[in-house]
Parts: C-alpha cells; sequence; structure tokens
C-alpha cells in the first residue's frame, strides 16, 4: 500500500508531497524531485534516512516531490506518512528553538492574532517577521478533513523549530472532543495558549484542562497554558458567564460569528445588528471576570477601509482585539484598536488634573467645567496604559507634558 | 566545441576568458579601472546620392528588405525589446533567414522574452550561431545546458550601447520595429496600436548599424512627430500589418504587490530612506517595475506629501503609479527609459515633464557622465548577494540564466543603491558566502533589506552612522547569511561543467564573470 502526506499543487510553496510504500525487502529506496536539489538534495536525503532509521524502517520506497520545504516540514510530512504506515508512539522530535521557550501572561495584549492554516506551510514561515500579538496555527476550520492528522504533525514540528519571533504561539484545535486528541500534539512543545472552538460549556473547558495536566505530567512541560474558548452559537452566548469563570487560565472569550449566524438561521451583515446582542452579552461575561473580548475576524481582506470601520465599532462595544486572516489587517487592527491622539490628549489632561487635584487636597477633581470623578480617571488610566504599552506614549510622558 | 584557450582569474577573483566567440577580451579590472583609448567605431559614409530623392525608403515586405541590406551568413542582427513580450518582429527575422538558408547569425537583442522562445530551433538548427543579449526562459535554459553553438554575451543597457559605440560589436542590420513611422523612416514609440512609449533602446542600433531597417504597423505622412528614431540613419521602411501585440507590450496597469512579506520590504526600504537622511525636497529616485517596487513608491508618495515636499526626478520604467506621482506635483520629472503600461505611454506622449531618455542619456559609461550617476537612491532586484556585497541577477542559485542584466549595473553608480530581497526564496538562500555568478561588485551595493535584517555595505560607514538610533533592525550581512543558513540550511557548493556557456561583460566591456554549463541532477 502506497501512503501519501503533504501538498503538491501549483500554489503550493514550501511544501512537498511524499509517497511511502514499505517492503520487505530492497533496502531504502528514495526518489527526489526537488527545485532545489543542487544546494539541499544531499541534507534532504539525510534527513529522511534518519527519520526511516528512527522508525526502524528498512526497506521502503520513497518518492518526495519537493518545492522548497523547509526541515521541519519535511520531517512531519514523512513522519505523517510512516505513521499511516506502523503504529507507534515514538515521536522524531527536531530542536526545541530557544526563540519557542517563552511563556506568555494571562493579561497581554492580544488585539492582533494572525491565523495560519496548519497544514499550509508556506504561510507560517513568514508569519512573526509581520509581529501580531499572537499566531494561530489552526487545525479546525483551515484544514481539510482527510489532512487533518498530518496538520498536527506540522503544528507539532511548527511550535518547535519554527522562529516565530518571539510573539505569543496558539493553536486552535478541534471541537471537543475530538480536539482533545490535538492536545498530545502541541502541549508538551510549549504552545501559550489553546482556543477552544465551538465551546458551549464550562464543562468542555474542564475537560481541556484535564487532559492538558495529564500531558503535562508526562512531558514535564509546566509553562502556564492558557485557554481561550471561541463562543459560535446560540447555547454559547447563552453560557458566556459560566465559559468566562470556568477556570483560572481563561484569558479570554473570541466570538466566532460565522457559525453564530448560521445558528441563528439569518444572514451575517456588516451593520451586525443580528449579533448585538451576543457581542454584548460575551463582553459583559468577559469584564464580569476580567478577562478579554475579543471579535470575530473580518473576512474581507482586499477591504482595509470596511476593516477599519468594524474596528471601531468592535471597540467602541468594549472588545479589545480581532482575529487577522492576513497579515495586512495586523496594522489596521491594532492601529486602530490603540487609543487616538485625541483619546490620549484627554486622557492624559485627566490624570494630570486627578494627580493635581490629590496634592493639593481637593476633594472634588475638575477639568473646565467638567466634574471627573473615580470611573473617568480609571478609565483615563487604561488608556495611558494601553498606548503607552503599544509604543504610542512614551512611559515618562509625566515629565515630559511639565517641561 | 571550441574549448575557450585561456582563463584568468580577474580583479574580483573569478575565472574568466580572455577570449570569447574567437575575439580577444578583457578581463574585469576594477570598478573604474578600465580606461580603453582611441576612437569610437565610425560608420561608413553614406550619401544622399544613393538614397530617393523623393525621402521615400518604403519597400514591400520584411524579407525584401533584408535581402536589400544584404543579409548573409555571420551577420549581427540587432532588435529592440520595448515590445516585450508581444514582440513579433525578431522571430520573423529569423524565419526569414532560415527561409534564405541564412546560417551562423548573432542576434543582438536589447533583451529577449518567453516569446523569443521559438528561436530556439533555428539556434538548433545553424541559423543563429549565438546571442548577445539577455537569455531568460527557455532560450537561458537552452543556453544553460551548453546547446548554443557560440557563447552567449550578457551585457547592461549601458553596456549595450557602449560596446556598439566602442565598435566591440558591429551591428550588420538593425531592425527596428516602431509603432509608427513615416516613409523617410522617423518612427516614435508614442502612437499607434503597439504603441511603448518610447524607442530609446534602438538609439545605438540607429546611429551605428550598417544598415537599419525600420518596421512600422502604423506608416503616417510625413513628418512622424516626434522623431525619437531620424530618419537620415534609415536604410529601408517596411510597413506590416501588425508588430507586436498590444496587451503584451504594455501589460495593463502593473498592480502593487500584495505579498504581504514584499510590502513589509518595500516599507522598510522606505522608512530606511527616511532615517538615512536621502528623502529631502529636491531628491531623485529610480525603482525598478516589480510589485515591490512600486510599493515603494507609494511609500515615498505619503511620505513626500506629509512633509511637503518633492522629487526633483524620478527615473522610470514609468507606470501608473510613478505618473500619478508626476501628476500630483510630487515628482517634478520623469525621465523614463520604457514604459510599462499605458498610463506611461499616455503620459510620455502628453506630458512635456516625461521625458524620454535613451541608454546613452542614461547608463553609457564611456561617455561624459550620465545620469543613473546623479540619482539619489536607486532600489533594484537580486537574485542572491554575498557577503562581500557582490550580487546576482542574471542566473538562479541552480546557475540557469534567468534575467538580463537590463540597467542594473549601471544603477549601481547612483549615490544610494539598495536591494530589498527576501532573506531566503522557497527554501533557497538569497544571502550566500558566494554567489553563483557576480553581476555587480559589493563596492557599489550600499544596502540589503531583508524581511529579517537590514546589511549596510561598512564602505558606507556614513549610513550606518544615520541608522544607528533608528528603529530598524540593522545587522551585519554576515548575521544575515547565518540566519538565512539556520533556517534553510547551508548548501552545497555547487558544481558546474568547465564548459563556458555566456559571460558577463562590466559596464566597461570587460569581463566580469563567466556562467558555465549547468550539470544535469
Amino acid at each position: 500500500m502506497i501512503v501519501t502526506t503533504g501538498n503538491k499543487g501549483d500554489k503550493d510553496r514550501s511544501d512537498c508531497f511524499v509517497s511511502l510504500k514499505l517492503t520487505k525487502s530492497g533496502g531504502i529506496q528514495i526518489d527526489l524531485q526537488s527545485k532545489v536539489k543542487s544546494l539541499y538534495g544531499d541534507s534532504i536525503v539525510l534527513l529522511c534516512k534518519e527519520v526511516l532509521k528512527f522508525f526502524n524502517l528498512k526497506h521502503v520506497i520513497l518518492k518526495i516531490e519537493d518545492k522548497g520545504a523547509l526541515p521541519f516540514v519535511l520531517a512531519a510530512r514523512l513522519e505523517a506518512a510512516i505513521k499511516k504506515q506502523i503504529k507507534t508512539d515514538k515521536e522524531f522530535l527536531l530542536e526545541m528553538l530557544p526563540e519557542n521557550i517563552n511563556t506568555s501572561s494571562f493579561d497581554q495584549h492580544r488585539i492582533t492574532r494572525l491565523y495560519l492554516p496548519g497544514n499550509t506551510p508556506s504561510l507560517m514561515i513568514n508569519a512573526g517577521i509581520h509581529k501580531p500579538d499572537g499566531i494561530i496555527l489552526d487545525l479546525e476550520d483551515a484544514v481539510a478533513v482527510d489532512k487533518k492528522n498530518e496538520a498536527r504533525f506540522l503544528v507539532r514540528n511548527a511550535l518547535r523549530n519554527l522562529n516565530f519571533m518571539g510573539v505569543e504561539r496558539m493553536v486552535r484545535i478541534n471541537q471537543i472532543p475530538a480536539g482533545l486528541e490535538d492536545l498530545e500534539y502541541i502541549i508538551p512543545h510549549n504552545v501559550n495558549l489553546v482556543l477552544v472552538p465551538k465551546c458551549e460549556s464550562a464543562d468542555q473547558l474542564h475537560k481541556v484542562n484535564q487532559r492538558i495536566v495529564a500531558i503535562q505530567k508526562k512531558s514535564k512541560m509546566i509553562n502556564p497554558v492558557w485557554l481561550m474558548p471561541i463562543i459560535e452559537s446560540a447555547m454559547g452566548v447563552i453560557k458566556a458567564f459560566e465559559i468566562a469563570q470556568a477556570a483560572d487560565n481563561v484569558v479570554a472569550i473570541a466570538i466566532g460569528l460565522e457559525d453564530y449566524t448560521a445558528d441563528l438561521g439569518v444572514n451575517r451583515t456588516n451593520e451586525g445588528i443580528e449579533s448585538l446582542f451576543a457581542r454584548c452579552q460575551i463582553i459583559n461575561a468577559c469584564k464580569a471576570v476580567g478577562i478579554q473580548a475579543i471579535d470575530s475576524v473580518f473576512s474581507s481582506v482586499d477591504d482595509i477601509e470596511a476593516l477599519k470601520e468594524n474596528v471601531h465599532k468592535s471597540k467602541a462595544l468594549g472588545f479589545e482585539g480581532m482575529g487577522c486572516i492576513h497579515p495586512r489587517q495586523i496594522k489596521v487592527i491594532r492601529d486602530n484598536f490603540a487609543p487616538n491622539e485625541k483619546e490620549i490628549d484627554n486622557a492624559k489632561k485627566i490624570v494630570i488634573a486627578f494627580i493635581k487635584a490629590t496634592e493639593e487636597g481637593l476633594g472634588v477633581v475638575s477639568l473646565g467645567s467638567k466634574m471627573i470623578d473615580a470611573p473617568i480617571v480609571k478609565r483615563a488610566q487604561r488608556i495611558i496604559d494601553l498606548a503607552v504599552s503599544l509604543g504610542k506614549l512614551d512611559i515618562n510622558w509625566k515629565n515630559q507634558t511639565n517641561e | 566545441m571550441n574549448k575557450e584557450e585561456k582563463l584568468v582569474v580577474n580583479a574580483i577573483g573569478r575565472k574568466v576568458p580572455t577570449r570569447v566567440n574567437g575575439e580577444t577580451v578583457v578581463p574585469f579590472k576594477g570598478v573604474g579601472q578600465h580606461r580603453p583609448i582611441g576612437n569610437k567605431f565610425g560608420q561608413r559614409i553614406s550619401s544622399c546620392i544613393d538614397f530617393p530623392n523623393d525621402g521615400n525608403k518604403l519597400v514591400s515586405s520584411l524579407k525584401e528588405s533584408l535581402i536589400k541590406a544584404g543579409l548573409k551568413d555571420g551577420m549581427t542582427i540587432s532588435t529592440h525589446h520595448h515590445f516585450r513580450n508581444g514582440d513579433l518582429v525578431a522571430n520573423e527575422i529569423f524565419d526569414i533567414a532560415a527561409e534564405l538558408g541564412v546560417k551562423n547569425l548573432i542576434w543582438f537583442p536589447s533583451a529577449s522574452f518567453e516569446c523569443h522562445s521559438s528561436l530556439i530551433k533555428y539556434l538548433e538548427d545553424g541559423t543563429i550561431h549565438h546571442i548577445e543579449g539577455s537569455m531568460n526562459g527557455q532560450l537561458g535554459r537552452f543556453a544553460s545546458e551548453g546547446k548554443m553553438k557560440g557563447v552567449g554575451v550578457l551585457r547592461s543597457h549601458g553596456g549595450r550601447y557602449q560596446a556598439v559605440q566602442d565598435g566591440e560589436i558591429q551591428i550588420d542590420i538593425a531592425v527596428i520595429a516602431a509603432p509608427t513611422a513615416d516613409f523617410f523612416g522617423n518612427a516614435n514609440g508614442v502612437d499607434g496600436p503597439a504603441a511603448c512609449g518610447l524607442l530609446g533602446f534602438a538609439l545605438a542600433d540607429s546611429q551605428y548599424a550598417d544598415k537599419v531597417i525600420v518596421v512600422t504597423d502604423n506608416l503616417v505622412p510625413f513628418p512622424c512627430l516626434p522623431w525619437q528614431i531620424q530618419g537620415n540613419y534609415v536604410d529601408y521602411v517596411v510597413k506590416v500589418d501588425t508588430i507586436g501585440i498590444p496587451e503584451k507590450i504594455v501589460s495593463g496597469t502593473t498592480e502593487i504587490t500584495k505579498s504581504p512579506d514584499r510590502l513589509l520590504l518595500a516599507e522598510m526600504t522606505a522608512k530606511f530612506c527616511e532615517y538615512a537622511g536621502i528623502i529631502k525636497d529636491g531628491f531623485s529616485f529610480q525603482a525598478g517595475a516589480g510589485g515591490t517596487a512600486l510599493s515603494i513608491g507609494i511609500y515615498f508618495s505619503e511620505m513626500l506629501k506629509k512633509k511637503g515636499m518633492k522629487a526633483r526626478f524620478a527615473r522610470g520604467g514609468s507606470n501608473k503609479y510613478l505618473v500619478d506621482m508626476l501628476n500630483e506635483g510630487l515628482v517634478e520629472y520623469i525621465l523614463d527609459g520604457q514604459t510599462f503600461d499605458l498610463d506611461g505611454v499616455k503620459s510620455m506622449r502628453d506630458n512635456p515633464k516625461h521625458v524620454n531618455t535613451s541608454p546613452f542619456t542614461s547608463y553609457n559609461y564611456h561617455g561624459k557622465g550620465n545620469f543613473a550617476q546623479l540619482v539619489d537612491v536607486v532600489i533594484l532586484g537580486a537574485t542572491e548577494v554575498d557577503v562581500n556585497f557582490n550580487a546576482n541577477v542574471v542566473t538562479h542559485s541552480d546557475g540557469v540564466l534567468l534575467h538580463g542584466i537590463g540597467g542594473w549595473q549601471n544603477c549601481l553608480f547612483a549615490k544610494c543603491t539598495i536591494l530589498p530581497v527576501p532573506l531566503f526564496r522557497d527554501r533557497i538562500p538569497v544571502i550566500r558566502d558566494e554567489v553563483t555568478t557576480i553581476c555587480g561588485p559589493g563596492e557599489l551595493i550600499d544596502v540589503i533589506i531583508t524581511e529579517r535584517g537590514i546589511a549596510i555595505n561598512p564602505l558606507r560607514q556614513d549610513l550606518i552612522e544615520k541608522l544607528k538610533n533608528s528603529s530598524l533592525p540593522i545587522r551585519t550581512i554576515q548575521e544575515l547569511k547565518n540566519e538565512a543558513e539556520k533556517i534553510c540550511g547551508v548548501p552545497i557548493k555547487q558544481k558546474f561543467d568547465d564548459k563556458i556557456v555566456a559571460v558577463v561583460k562590466w559596464v566597461d566591456g570587460t569581463i566580469i564573470d563567466a556562467i558555465r554549463k549547468v550539470c544535469p541532477q
């Protein structure tokens, strides 16, 4: 039986297509067709032999049609093919890059997170250079059903061996319960955050956490793993609060509007009136427990103006970030979620007025003819903090303003 | 197969031949080290006695004109590439030559395109001996596999003018496809169904060829104005039905790249220029026609608008985006070598500030200066760059001929030369220990911009100083190379056959590198 993995379409770059047949005799026969054969032919063959040896395979007919796949891709494709042929618990693991031993914090920004289809290496390789807050290796909707399994190996290898330049490394697993199996491929490899799609109950998150703990025990990788459930159904919206407080490691809830509107049986519109309730419900649930509310992706990649408008609405409602499905959305989403000049100026005035009033022992703070009370100061301080952390305001702004 | 008699190591460390196609050649001596002494090539004296009194030089067909021009074995036939991939004339010339049984011609185009792949059969049957000009696509592969009888000679646009002017190559018959012409031979590229903007690449051919044939599908009564090509140089004029495929000549508006990686490169390049203080009132720039280069123009526009500044001039290839800058007053003049779209053609026709140039004015190294050296910043591409900043534009990393040099070498003389390139392309590292073919010496290449870091040539301490406190990721070229190899792996050194299939000339006519036959894999 010949098994195949990988891709070889005209548009598939930085990928390879592997055909593997086990034989009784004849040794290892490797037929390599590669556009980089003159540069890397020897090292590709060497890597293949190493993987085959690792799995104790001595007689195979292996064909590799390569379009510039990096080693982490080649190894993933070959291992996936081997595991279609034999049953084994062994894993061929590449070096864990020092850049990928990072941890992330509960409340760090997640304004921009770039979705990367889990079985498409070409889109992963340069993802880090666009500096999103996080990348999401997607094992769910972006991967065809018959490619789900091989995508796990690719995502695992990418988590270890592809430099994402320090951004938060997230994986969207499949819907629970199927998605629990995905965890085996990501938790030991220092994934920072797991997105749990189509979440409808706290129980699902408990199951995820139980599995994570079990895997961590085995693998000794004990860095924190945050959860971001995605609510994509009427039931999920009703359970938003339960989901938000399901566990200590839930850092945010995202909303998925394509599935949600389908569940309601309505069209998704740009105005979004049909999902207003759901969005407000989720934002409220998140704020109630002090976690981040993340808006749905905006699918018209070419329409930057509409995206901008969408972000403004999203921000006005209380969302703190949005998924990106193309690198070019990153800057737009970040810039428009960030406080604008006017907001920053205003916040600066409020904070300074407050400090002054406190210094002078005044009980009442006012700015011009406006009274300023505690929540206004709190909001202003949050805008300042966000502006500082996004590099839009110098951390020593107070001194600079006084000069 | 005639073995090249003798190889020497030239000033940039490459083994190059001293004779090419039977002629003695000079190995590269270093930038600015070769100063030939002597006179330019002198053409035969023509006399009006030998031309029609009424100025009507029309002949009935291209074939007749070629016969009248004395087409015979071993001649050098030149064509221009203003029609890019829509050219119909070059192929027809060699169809006729083959029909007449003429052999061993040298084709001397200003560049070749995929549409010329059908000439392979004439390279095989001996009609064409070799090509002196760019060899791309299938022609490139054919030559790289060592199947061409003679050795290919690659020159820059400026180098082509220099070679003709200096008499390094003598054109027997120049065939100038002209979108509009009159019976006297005056011709231009701004009008007619095959309008391509200008005919600058055919200037040297008109001035120095022994016989000049103008072929047009849009014959107008005398005078044809503007006369970008002057009829006084022309022997014969031929009217045919079609000389080119318009949609392939001007490929419509070239689009700004949508590739996020390339957009990032463009943005970094524009930012670099800003930090380096290059973008200021009255500056000048040149960027190519690729998607990345177009985007750099857009970023420049934004910066100029914000600062309320304008550029004094930009050098084309022009396209819609550059024309928009001209019309918006962000750049005062376009000095244009070729037009890439209809907006460019129209602007050149209608706007006196959009000026046509030639390789003589722009690029020729054996002149009393040229425009390229006056440009403040030029942004170019490359297939590979080495740790000494030497760069390659003509071959793939597997050694197969891929591109012509174009104006690339000539542009290196700008005040600041920037190459924005990806660190690697589908596992092929772009920053290498050694490039496959050297087309430009590193001492003329100032900045390499990749998505993962920017390397400034140590010769440019002034730039290093200016960028010291910028937010841009400044690295050494060695660091960039190491990073490429960390991601892609260390490439094996390529093996080549000894046989030389082509040579690369430097702007002064010396041999900077030789291209060897690729080994079958």
